[in-house]
């Protein structure tokens, strides 16, 4: 881990710029739509925070195999620390879309296919997270959360279809297509900025939370080694949600 | 500038979207150091209470009765 220790800080450094750069282009440096006039700049938080929720997702239940399959501990680290990560994107697509659908569509919310299975990948990972916090032991918690999340994995490519499977409000995929990007290039440039900036974000933020899940662990069998209960429950911290 | 912040009308609903997002990503990235910092505090304390165990000529409170 001592590697991802000495790549912390360069990750830290080029998302800030990534997302600084983005931002600029966001607010100050990127056309109005013709239609949806300035509200368009809720698309440079919204649609990268949705990528990073159903990505988060992804990673999640891909460590949760492999932690499932070949026992490699450092999975099962892996799929816990990005449960988090990827249930605050998800929210926040949920939020800045509602934000975003009041002024273009007229209402708040409206229980149409991509919405609801974003709502739903919203609760997947609540379960998840939620689950790992009510099972003390880490082994036997970490092989249910496996099961749970390869389980709602199903959901990603329904979050995924819903705008080509069923007629949405939502309106349809406009950058990943299989005949190319149908949006000006003056608003791809910060779109793309912004992503790649939240990727690093969550990459940064999964490391660290490794880090402190790995030395959680250390400490986990210290305490029983010296004979102590260990700390669950008596000292919660905000990092083991 | 007053375009800027009046967001052409939208700014109540564009400002809020930034805001929650800067919000939210603050909080993870605060959480995740405080734990980090936590969890080594708490090793480091744990492995000083092992050395003095082991060395029986000092001995010490037991962990429990620690501040």
């Amino acid at each position: 881990m001592s590697l991802s220790d000495r790549l912390v800080t360069p990750f830290a450094v080029v998302t800030s710029l990534l997302i600084g750069a983005g931002l600029w282009y966001a607010l100050f440096n990127s056309p109005v739509d013709y239609q949806q006039g300035d509200s368009v700049r809720i698309m440079y938080v919204h649609v990268p925070s949705a990528w990073l929720g159903m990505m988060g997702y992804m990673i999640m239940a891909g460590a949760s195999l492999v932690a499932l399959v070949f026992r490699h501990p450092l999975a099962d680290v892996a799929a816990k620390s990005a449960a988090p990560i990827g249930a605050a994107f998800c929210f926040l697509a949920l939020v800045t879309g509602s934000l975003w659908g009041k002024p273009m569509w007229g209402t708040w919310w409206v229980w149409d296919a991509r919405l609801t299975s974003m709502l739903i990948l919203l609760f997947l990972y609540l379960g998840y997270i939620a689950l790992w916090a009510t099972i003390e032991e880490p082994q036997r918690a970490g092989r249910a959360a496996a099961v749970l999340a390869l389980v709602g994995s199903i959901n990603v490519p329904i979050v995924h279809y819903s705008v080509i499977w069923w007629n949405t409000l939502h309106q349809p995929a406009s950058v990943f297509r299989a005949d190319g990007p149908t949006i000006a290039s003056a608003m791809l440039v910060p779109l793309a900025l912004m992503a790649l900036g939240f990727t690093g974000l969550f990459v940064t933020l999964l490391m660290v939370r490794m880090r402190a899940e790995i030395l959680r662990r250390r400490v986990r069998a210290l305490q029983l080694a010296l004979g102590d209960q260990p700390a669950f429950g008596d000292q919660p911290t905000l990092g083991e949600m | 500038m007053d375009g800027f912040f009046s967001m052409g009308g939208y700014a109540g609903f564009v400002w809020s979207a930034y805001g929650v997002t800067a919000l939210v990503t603050i909080v993870l990235v605060l959480v995740a150091r405080v734990d980090l910092a936590t969890q080594r505090k708490r090793l480091a304390a744990l492995e000083g209470e092992g050395a003095r165990r082991r060395a029986p000529a000092r001995p010490s409170k037991p962990l429990n009765q620690q501040p």
